[in-house]
């Protein structure tokens, strides 16, 4: 689609980064699912003002990392400066993307705040899902200003009638006041830019006071180090500035201060409402953490901005090469994906049934999903990984207290209580499948928060859910009791007491610590049940008969028999064939090796990861498939 | 120098049988000089070669002690054609007294004159391919002879003076534990000496492991074998006969097969025909399969080795295990090395090795350890 610009470059000098004045800024971003239209949005609006030609355009520009673009998933924030004019007046829009999942919650929400509007993008075909339902929450307790907007109108499918009294309603605006715009013909586009300048606030930060900026992202670029993306609340940075972290206290030297748009590029400085990037040349995000405020090291602000935390692993999962001798490359791939992580956290951990490997903290399933892939495809790596478990505040009679990340690490002793992660859980179903989804949180040990119709035919279910439930298998039980059409979003709020207990299951007496799993007490017996079946019908017979046992301490809940294996002899001779014979025999000891042995059980690794990933919990993404 | 065994490959057969992998062949007819007729001067030129080879690499042998004519069916060969061969190999080398000279027959391949031919040859055993004497049984193994053939055929061969053997396959798909005790007793009421019976292996390349993927018949389970295998053991030892290899049963140490032993034990033996397999000191090889392939070979004065290994070092311990522990001699525990000797007090325990026999230094399977043998050798081997 051929584009004017409203304004050409030379014409936008009264608009240049560190000299726009606050009332000719524009700060949003863009609250949406994901393949609800953002990124196709977001190209549209780059090729419009003007930024990128049209030449250049290529889909989901955004987008960096392939496994980005191909699942369709905005992992990382940035933001991008386009020049608008309304009424003959030149305007700096900044656009930030925010992460569209359920997992990064807290980065969303430092996004937020470096705004003061958002869109609220809704696709006309299908009506908000309950992650964009949970960022719109979030957008409206950060009091940003919401433009409601449905894309996608040009679809066959597309209802936008339905959806605009559905998202009208959620946003408290007359439903003809929802914008309709279409981000793959770009029509209603610029309406959307004009509203945009003319609703949103100007930001109103003290030009005047010590320098306050805060970081909202922070990306590891291989060739640059940390590129860190800030929205300038107070005061000015100027380039080659020494500047603070107010979290710890390091002092940096800036590199380089700039803008994107969307290229980077270099400027004298940024000024007080406006978004940029900066490098200090730190090689790790975690000295550069979202959140954090940024002052000048000189007359230097004396509080911080609110808001910051420390990322903080709610799932924890085992992750552990497949062929042993990957250990040293999985150990350097976590490396290198850590100094572009800050939330991800791991140590080495060594398991009887699967060798060397680390255990990993993510912030949700999500998390794990991509890191693994990453893993997989970066690095050309074979994982497995042990079933998801959260983090267990474990209290012992004698007073101790315990943190159990993982199962296998369950203190011995006398258990006073332990405590479970719960979340506030988000889920809009058609009204058709309540019954299931309410049968379902039950079964999960959930309760009913609330419930709310959304339009005739759409209802809101607010459970409190314990997080154990969610990553075990919920999403794969939601989407199928649903027919698919249920989403979910949740977060973690707060802990309960639950009585919980660890089973283990033991080889012949040898617990495998990959299949230790702490549960509640009146699903262990299941848990043992199956788990049992399952491993009997994976461990092949072996010279001896093999128990299977459920426990619980030292209770068995639950056992199943490996008969002893009878006949392993070839009673033929080849015709004095020895050549053939001695190679069969190797080729037997070839298999032996790739045995695990637990005690003296042997254990083909494929058992192992059969036996781990057949139910292995599915992530929120596929949730919404239809 | 030491004895000789001699293995005389005669690749022929009348049917091939469902589930054999064997290099056999079911044409009379072959080019290039591999046809029936002319394997036995084929077969005699191989073993001037094979002499005149061993001379030159340093190996001469003082007597042959077991001569074994294996198939295919080397019945199917005129007789005479036997003989020959055999008195073409003592004129190279002088036979033992009293050395043990089999051929394995098919019942229904053999006459009375034909057996007594055989014997005054200097045939002095034969093992006839009984496999079972359940009719049902040998029409899906494709075994054309009619079962009640067999005792005639034993008591012919006996009345030759000839020592007799009857070979049995059970885990034949469909074959109950009935079936096999029917065939066990069969055997035994012909008043034999010496029976091997082997368990069905239907290898890939076979028209019954065709039939099995295509589910016509039913995939062998491994305990069912076991249950025949100790049936078989449990009717032979009442009958008087005791193991002496996995396989294999005698009624007297005197009537074990000399020649099968050879294998297991590792002593030198020559492979004469297509196909066949030679043992030298460690150096393995092999001929090349094809009859014609075979015969041009050697019309050109060329050994027909398809190829050779010599094993050296580890693997000769490898093999030794493997064969020598197959065997009611046992192994002497120092083959074994030494981080591997402590599995050997393991598999006592798990009733695999007879403790007696480990207190006196051999490993020596039990029953049970006779149907995991191969499990107990992965163990013990370096």
């Amino acid at each position: 689609m051929p584009v004017t610009p409203r304004i050409a470059a030379d014409e936008a000098r009264d608009i240049l980064p560190a000299s726009t004045p606050q009332e000719r800024l524009r700060n949003f971003c863009i609250i949406a699912h994901i393949d609800h239209g953002k990124s196709t949005l977001a190209d549209r609006m780059l090729q419009i003002t003007g930024i990128v030609e049209d030449r250049a355009m290529r889909a989901q520009y955004l987008d960096r990392m392939d496994i980005e673009r191909e699942r369709g998933i905005t992992v990382k924030s940035q933001a991008v400066r386009m020049p608008w004019q309304v009424d003959g007046v030149n305007y700096a829009l900044n656009m930030i993307d925010t992460p569209g999942h359920v997992d990064f919650t807290y980065e969303v929400s430092r996004s937020l705040a470096a705004c003061e509007g958002a869109i609220l993008l809704v696709d006309a075909a299908q009506g908000i899902e309950a992650q964009t339902l949970a960022n719109l929450y979030l957008a409206m307790e950060n009091d940003l200003t919401i433009i409601p907007v449905l894309n996608k109108i040009d679809l066959p499918g597309a209802e936008p009638d339905k959806y605009a009294a559905e998202i009208g309603q959620l946003v408290g605006v007359d439903p003809d006041d929802v914008l309709r715009v279409s981000g793959k013909t770009g029509l209603g586009v610029e309406d959307l830019l004009d509203h945009v300048v003319r609703t949103l606030p100007a930001p109103e930060g003290d030009p005047d006071a010590p320098c306050r900026a805060m970081i909202f992202d922070s990306v590891y670029d291989t060739y640059r180090g940390v590129v860190t993306y800030i929205r300038v609340v107070d005061g000015h940075l100027k380039a080659r500035e020494r500047i603070d972290m107010m979290s710890t206290g390091a002092h940096h030297e800036l590199l380089e201060i700039g803008v994107s748009s969307p290229e980077p590029r270099a400027t004298q400085g940024i000024g007080p409402g406006e978004v940029g990037y900066l490098i200090t040349g730190v090689k790790d995000v975690r000295q550069s953490k979202v959140g954090d405020t940024i002052t000048t090291s000189v007359r230097g602000a004396e509080d911080p901005l609110e808001g910051y935390s420390d990322p903080k692993p709610m799932v924890y999962s085992g992750l552990f090469p497949i062929d042993g001798s990957d250990y040293p490359v999985l150990r350097d791939a976590l490396d290198k994906l850590k100094l572009n992580d800050a939330a991800l956290l791991y140590e080495p951990e060594t398991s009887t049934a699967l060798g060397f490997g680390f255990r990993v903290g993510f912030l949700g399933l999500l998390h794990l999903e991509i890191v693994r892939e990453r893993l997989e495809r970066e690095f050309d790596l074979d994982l497995i990984s042990t079933a998801p478990s959260v983090v267990y505040q474990v209290l012992m009679e004698d007073g101790t207290e315990v943190e159990v990340l993982n199962p296998s690490d369950f203190p011995v002793g006398k258990v006073h209580e332990i405590s479970e992660p719960i979340t506030k859980a988000t889920i809009l179903v058609p009204s058709e499948f309540i019954g299931a989804v309410m049968e379902l949180c039950q079964s999960k040990r959930g309760s009913l928060g609330g419930m709310d119709y959304l339009s005739e035919d759409r209802v809101e279910l607010r459970y409190t859910l314990p997080l154990a439930e969610i990553v075990f298998d919920f999403f794969d039980q939601l989407k199928s009791r649903t027919k698919g059409y249920a989403s979910l979003d949740y977060d973690v709020s707060g802990s309960q007491v639950a009585d919980l207990v660890k089973v283990d299951m033991l080889l012949q007496g040898e617990p495998v610590d990959a299949f230790s799993a702490i549960v509640h007490r009146d699903k262990a017996y299941n848990y043992g049940v199956e788990m049992a079946g399952k491993l009997k019908k994976l461990i092949p017979r072996q010279q001896f008969e093999v128990p299977i046992q459920a426990a619980i301490g030292s209770r068995i809940i639950a056992r199943e028999n490996i008969r002893a294996m009878r006949k392993d002899v070839l009673s033929k001779c080849y015709g004095g064939d020895i050549s053939r014979k001695r190679k069969l025999l190797e080729k037997q000891k070839e298999g032996k090796k790739r045995m695990k042995n637990i005690g003296s059980v042997e254990v083909p690794q494929e058992a192992f990861i059969a036996a781990l990933s057949s139910d292995e919990g599915d992530m929120p993404k596929d949730a919404k498939k239809k | 120098m030491n004895d000789l065994s001699v293995y005389i490959h005669v690749p022929f057969c009348a049917v091939r049988c469902g589930y054999c992998d064997f290099n056999t062949y079911t044409a009379t007819e072959l080019g290039g000089g591999g046809s029936q007729a002319e394997y036995p001067a084929n077969a005699m030129r191989e073993m001037d070669l094979t002499l005149a080879e061993d001379r030159a690499a340093g190996y001469e042998y003082e007597q042959v002690a077991t001569v074994f004519f294996g198939g295919g069916t080397p019945t199917l060969l005129p007789a005479d054609d036997l003989v020959s061969m055999l008195d073409h190999l003592r004129r190279l080398i002088p036979l033992a007294d009293g050395a043990e000279i089999t051929t394995e027959a098919n019942p229904d391949s053999v006459t009375r004159a034909s057996l007594s031919r055989l014997a005054a040859g200097g045939i002095t055993r034969v093992s006839f391919g009984m496999q079972s004497a359940v009719p049902s049984v040998l029409r899906t193994l494709d075994r054309t002879h009619d079962p009640e053939k067999v005792p005639q055929a034993v008591a012919w061969a006996r009345e030759a003076g000839l020592d007799v053997s009857l070979d049995l396959i059970y885990g034949t798909p469909g074959e109950t534990l009935a079936d096999v005790e029917t065939s066990v007793k069969a055997a035994l009421a012909c008043g034999v000496d010496h029976m091997s019976a082997y368990s069905l292996i239907i290898e890939g390349n076979t028209a019954m492991a065709r039939q099995l993927r295509r589910g016509e018949l039913e995939q062998p389970d491994p305990d069912d074998m076991a249950d025949k295998y100790e049936l078989v053991d449990d009717l032979a030892r009442a009958d008087g006969l005791s193991w002496y290899e996995v396989s294999n049963w005698a009624r007297t140490p005197a009537q074990r097969s000399r020649h099968n032993l050879a294998y297991w034990k590792g002593t030198d033996w020559w492979g004469i025909g297509p196909g066949a397999h030679r043992h030298r000191d460690g150096l393995r090889s092999w001929n090349v399969k094809h009859p014609s392939r075979y015969a041009r070979m050697l019309a050109a004065g060329e050994m027909p080795l398809a190829d050779s290994e010599q094993v050296a070092g580890e693997d000769r311990v490898v093999e030794r295990i493997m064969l020598e522990l197959r065997i009611a001699d046992g192994l002497a525990v120092d083959v074994v090395p030494e981080h591997r000797r402590p599995m050997l007090a393991v598999h006592r325990d798990r009733g695999h090795l007879e403790p007696e026999a480990l207190q006196a230094g051999r490993a020596v399977l039990t029953r049970q350890g006779r149907l995991l043998a191969d499990a107990v050798i992965r163990d013990l081997v370096p």
